[in-house]
C-alpha cells in the first residue's frame, strides 16, 4: 500500500511575497468585521440578551410567518422565530417577561395553552429563561474570560519564546476573534455561551498552528545565523507545510461530521469552529509570521549569552537542551 | 535502539489499564453495573441535563427581605429588651426608617444603661473586632442601631444556608431523586433536577416561602370599609380568592393564634367525609395547648388559616380543638394539597428566593442529541483514523490505537472525578481527537523530514519524537491557559467542555507522545526493520 502523500518533499513557496496584499486584506478584514458588529450587532440568545427561549417540535411542518402571528398575539412581545434544523423544529424567542419569575412562568404556560390549542401534536422541548441580570454577568464573563486568555496566551509566548512572538500571536488572535465575530455579525446565527466556549477554543486551537511554526522558526535560528529573516520564515512554514496540512485536515474530517451529523444544538459551536480552523490557519502564515519580520527578530534573540558582564542571563536561555 | 526501559514498558501500561478498566461502566446501563462485584470499577460519567433531561434552575435571593427582617427583628428586641430591664427603661418614638433603628429614652439618666443593654447583644463578626450593629447616640437620648455591612453579609449567609436546606427539602422529600443543590456565591442557589417532567411545579414549590398562620377572623369589621381596603384597628384584611361571601378578601386579627413555626408534621390527607384533598398538621407542645386555649374561647366563631398572607380557608370553630392536631381544607387537589404539605414540613424559607436562570430539557430531545452526538463522534473519529491510517501506514496504526485508548482515558478519569458529560464536552472530545491527532501528525511529519535528510531509521524515530516535544508541550500548555479560563469563567454546559478539554490534553499528551512512542520502541526491538516506511 502507498501511503497518501498531502504534500510534496522540499516545497519552497514564497508564502511571505504575499504578506504586504495579506495584511492589507486582513486590516479590510477587520475593520469590515468591527463595522459590522458595531451596526448589525450580533444576534444575542437568551444567554446575554435575558428573555425566554422556547424549543418546539411539531407533529407536521409549520408555517414560521403563521406561528409568529399566533404567538405574537398573545402580546408577551415581538417574538423571534427560527427554524432549527428541520421545519417542524423551531426556536420561539420572547423578551425578558415583565413581573420576573411569575411573569416568566406566566408567559411559557401561556405559549404552551396557545400551542396545545392551535397546534395539536406539539411539544416543548427546552425552554431557557434567563434574567437580566444573569445574562449581563454572562457577557462579562465571557469577555473577561476572551480577554484574559488571549493576553495570558500571549504572556507565555513571550516567556517561552521572546517579546516579538508574543506580539505576533496576541495579534494574530484579535484578528482571529475580530473576524469571528464579523462572521457572527453578518450571519446573524445565534450567539450564545456555546460560541464563547469556541471562541476559546478557537483561541487555543489557532494558537497550536503559530506555536508549530514558531517552534520551527526558533529552531531555524539556530541553526542558520547567518539567513535572512524573510527566508527563514519561508523555509520553516514550508518544512511545517505538511504538518499544517494534514492536522487541518483531521481536524476538518472530524468537525465536518460533527456539523453535519451532530445535533443541532451544537451547530453554532461547530460553525465557529470551522471557521476557526481556516481562519487560524490562515493568520498563522500571514499575520503571525510577518510580525516577526516587521519587529526585526533575528538569531542574537536565541543563542545565549555565556557569562554577559551583569549576569543578565536571557529568557530564551531556558530553552537551550530541547 | 529507541530508548523505552522495561520498567517504564509496565507502568505505562499498568496506567492504560487501570484508566481503561474505569471507562467500561460508562459502556453499560446503571442497573445492570450496580450487580457487578464490588473489586470492579464501577464509577459512571454523569450525563449532563443538555443530554439526560432535566432542569437546572438559578435561584438568586432579595438582599432586601434580609436586611428588612433583620430591622423588625431588631425593634422586636428593643421594645422586649427594654421591657425587660430593671427597673424598665422607657423608650418611645421607636423608628425603622432608612435602614436603622432608631428610639428616644425617656428618662436621660438611663440613656447609658439602654446604650449598654443594646451593646450587649450585638454580636461580634469574624476576628476583625467588628461587631453586626453599630449602636451611636445622637442628640442625648436617641439611641441608633445602625447593621454594618459585616453583620448583613454574616446573617444572609446563615439565611442562605438554611434556604439551601429547606430547598433540599421541598425538592427531593425522600431523598430519592439525584438532585444537586449547592450554593453559589453569596446569594444564590443553583438546584439540578434531572429527567423532571414539570419544572413548572418545582419552581412553584421554590418561589413559596410557605408561612402559615392562624388568626382570627375580624366579624366586627365594617363591609363598607372593607372594601376600601381598610380595617379596624388591630386587624387587618388580606385577600381571601376562595371566600364564599363573594368578596375576595377578608378582615383578620394582626395577633396569630398558632403560627407555622410550632408545627412539627405536615401529611396530605383526605377529609373523613367529604373525602376532599386535604393537609393534616400537628403541632407542638406549645403550639397545640395555645391552639386548644384559643379554639376552647373562641368556639362559633370562624378562623383564617393564611399561607404567605393569603388566606386559603376560613372555617368555623365547632368545637375546641384539643390535642394539637388540625385539618387544613380549601380547594385542593390531591397534588396542591401534596405540595402544601412538604412546604408546611419544609419550613418557611428564610427569605425570598427568585428564579434567575432557567434551563430545562425534554428527555426525548436530550435522547437526541446523544445519538445524534454518538453518530458525529463515532462518524468523525472513523474518518481521522482512516485519515491516519492512509498517511503514516505503521505509524498511522500507532497513532489510531492512542487515540482510541485516549477516548478510553478520558472517560476512565471522568468516571473517577464523577464528572459529566454535557453536550459541548461531546464537542470537547473532538477537539481532544484534534490534539491528539495533531502530536502524532507534527512526530511522524518530522520522522519524514529526518528521513528525507539522509539519517538511519532509528535516529530519524528518535529525532522525530525529541524534536517534536516542544512544539506539542508549549501548544498544550496554551489549550490549558484557555481551558482554565474556560472553567473559571464558565457556566454550565461550558464548564464541561473545558473539564473535557482539560482532562483530554493531559490524556492526549500522554497517549500521542508516550504510548506511541513505547509502540515504537517495542516494535522497534522486535523486528529491527531495515527500510522505513512513513
Amino acid at each position: 500500500m502507498r501511503l497518501l502523500k498531502l504534500v510534496p518533499d522540499n516545497t519552497n513557496i514564497d508564502f511571505l511575497r504575499w504578506r504586504g496584499i495579506a495584511i492589507t486584506f486582513s486590516v479590510m478584514m477587520i475593520v469590515a468585521s468591527v463595522a459590522l458588529v458595531a451596526v448589525k450587532g450580533l444576534n444575542f440568545g437568551v444567554d446575554f440578551a435575558g428573555g425566554q427561549m422556547l424549543r418546539v417540535s411539531f407533529a407536521q411542518p409549520v408555517s414560521l410567518d403563521e406561528l409568529r402571528d399566533d404567538v405574537g398575539g398573545i402580546g408577551l412581545g415581538e417574538p423571534s422565530i427560527q427554524e432549527f434544523g428541520s421545519p417542524s423544529e423551531v426556536s420561539i424567542r420572547l423578551p425578558l417577561p415583565e413581573g420576573g419569575e411569575e411573569g416568566a412562568n406566566a408567559a411559557a404556560s401561556r405559549v404552551r395553552d396557545m400551542l396545545e390549542a392551535e397546534y395539536p401534536g406539539s411539544r416543548i422541548d427546552a425552554v431557557e429563561t434567563v434574567s437580566g441580570k444573569v445574562s449581563d454577568e454572562l457577557v462579562r464573563d465571557g469577555a473577561l474570560a476572551l480577554l484574559l486568555a488571549m493576553i495570558g496566551i500571549a504572556i507565555y509566548i513571550w516567556i517561552r519564546f521572546e517579546w516579538q512572538f508574543g506580539v505576533g500571536s496576541l495579534f494574530s488572535l484579535f484578528h482571529d476573534v475580530t473576524i469571528t465575530l464579523g462572521f457572527f455579525a453578518l450571519t446573524q446565527m445565534e450567539f450564545d455561551l456555546n460560541v464563547i466556549a469556541a471562541l476559546l477554543t478557537l483561541i487555543g486551537y489557532s494558537l497550536n498552528d503559530t506555536i508549530v511554526i514558531y517552534d520551527r522558526v526558533r529552531e531555524n535560528l539556530r541553526k542558520y545565523r547567518k539567513m535572512d529573516i524573510t527566508s527563514l520564515l519561508n523555509l520553516s512554514m514550508n518544512e511545517t507545510l505538511a504538518r499544517t496540512i494534514a492536522t487541518n485536515l483531521a481536524m476538518l474530517l472530524a468537525l465536518g461530521s460533527l456539523m453535519f451529523l451532530g445535533p443541532d444544538v451544537i451547530q453554532s459551536f461547530t460553525t465557529a469552529l470551522l471557521i476557526s480552523v481556516v481562519i487560524g490557519t490562515y493568520s498563522t502564515i500571514y499575520i503571525a509570521a510577518p510580525w516577526l519580520v516587521w519587529l526585526k527578530v533575528n538569531s542574537d534573540s536565541f543563542i545565549p549569552k555565556t557569562a554577559a558582564p551583569g549576569g543578565a542571563e536571557r529568557v530564551a536561555s531556558h530553552n537551550e537542551g530541547y | 535502539m529507541l530508548d523505552f526501559p522495561r520498567w517504564k514498558v509496565w507502568w505505562v501500561s499498568l496506567l492504560l489499564v487501570v484508566g481503561v478498566a474505569f471507562a467500561v461502566p460508562s459502556f453499560f446501563p446503571e442497573e445492570q453495573v450496580a450487580k457487578w462485584p464490588s473489586f470492579l470499577p464501577r464509577m459512571q460519567v454523569n450525563l449532563g441535563l443538555d443530554l439526560a433531561g432535566g432542569s437546572h434552575l438559578l435561584l438568586e435571593a432579595d438582599t432586601s427581605d434580609v436586611a428588612q427582617q433583620r430591622i423588625a427583628l431588631m425593634e422586636e428586641t428593643v421594645r422586649t429588651e427594654m421591657r425587660r430591664a430593671s427597673p424598665r427603661i422607657q423608650i418611645g418614638d421607636i423608628s425603622t426608617s432608612g435602614g436603622k433603628v432608631s428610639f428616644m429614652v425617656r428618662d436621660p439618666a438611663r440613656v447609658d444603661a439602654a446604650v449598654e443593654i443594646m451593646r450587649s447583644i450585638t454580636q461580634p463578626i469574624g476576628l476583625g473586632g467588628q461587631r453586626d450593629w453599630n449602636v451611636n447616640v445622637i442628640d442625648t437620648s436617641r439611641i441608633v442601631l445602625t447593621p454594618t455591612q459585616s453583620g448583613l453579609g454574616a446573617a444572609l449567609d446563615s439565611a442562605m444556608d438554611v434556604a439551601r436546606e429547606v430547598v433540599y427539602n421541598r425538592v427531593d422529600p425522600d431523598g430519592t431523586r439525584e438532585v444537586t443543590i449547592v450554593r453559589q456565591g453569596s446569594d444564590r442557589i443553583l438546584v439540578q433536577v434531572p429527567g423532571l417532567d414539570d419544572p413548572e411545579g418545582l419552581k412553584e414549590l421554590l418561589g413559596k416561602t410557605a408561612r402559615l398562620d392562624f388568626k382570627l377572623v375580624d366579624l366586627d369589621a365594617d363591609p363598607a370599609q372593607l372594601a376600601q381596603g381598610r380595617a379596624p384597628p388591630g386587624s387587618q384584611v388580606l385577600p381571601y380568592p376562595d371566600n364564599p361571601m363573594g368578596v375576595p378578601y377578608i378582615a383578620v386579627e394582626r395577633r396569630a393564634m398558632v403560627t407555622g413555626d410550632q408545627l412539627i408534621d405536615a401529611q396530605q390527607g383526605f377529609d373523613a367525609t367529604t373525602n376532599e384533598p386535604v393537609v393534616n398538621i400537628r403541632f407542638d407542645g406549645a403550639g397545640g395547648r395555645r391552639f386548644a386555649r384559643v379554639t376552647q374561647d373562641n368556639v362559633g366563631k370562624p378562623f383564617a388559616i393564611i399561607l404567605d398572607d393569603v388566606v386559603i380557608s376560613a372555617p368555623n370553630i365547632n368545637e375546641p380543638i384539643l390535642g394539637g392536631q388540625a385539618q387544613i381544607s380549601g380547594s385542593f387537589t390531591v397534588e396542591s394539597a401534596n405540595d402544601l404539605a412538604i412546604q408546611l414540613r419544609s419550613g418557611k424559607l428564610p427569605v425570598e428566593l427568585k428564579v434567575v436562570e432557567e434551563r430545562t430539557v425534554g428527555p426525548d430531545l436530550g435522547a437526541d442529541s446523544i445519538r445524534l452526538g454518538i453518530i458525529a463522534g463515532v462518524v468523525g473519529t472513523v474518518l481521522v483514523l482512516a485519515f491516519m491510517l492512509l498517511t503514516y501506514g505503521r505509524f498511522g496504526v500507532y497513532a489510531n490505537i492512542a487515540l482510541i485508548l485516549n477516548v478510553l482515558l478520558i472517560l476512565g478519569i471522568m468516571a473517577i472525578f464523577n464528572a459529566t458529560l454535557t453536550l459541548p464536552g461531546i464537542a470537547g472530545f473532538v477537539l481532544t481527537i484534534g490534539a491528539a491527532v495533531d502530536a502524532n501528525v507534527i512526530i511522524n511529519e518530522r520522522i519524514r523530514e529526518e528521513a528525507r535528510r539522509g539519517r538511519t531509521i532509528i535516529s530519524s524515530i528518535e529525532h522525530g519524537y525529541k524534536e517534536a516535544q516542544t512544539a506539542i508541550f508549549d501548544a498544550n500548555i496554551t489549550n490549558v491557559i484557555a481551558g482554565m479560563l474556560l472553567f473559571y469563567f464558565g457556566s454550565g454546559p461550558v464548564r464541561g467542555f473545558a473539564v473535557v478539554m482539560m482532562i483530554g490534553i493531559v490524556t492526549s499528551v500522554f497517549t500521542a507522545v508516550t504510548v506511541t512512542r513505547m509502540f515504537v520502541s517495542l516494535w522497534l526491538g522486535r523486528k529491527r526493520p531495515t527500510a522505513l516506511r512513513i
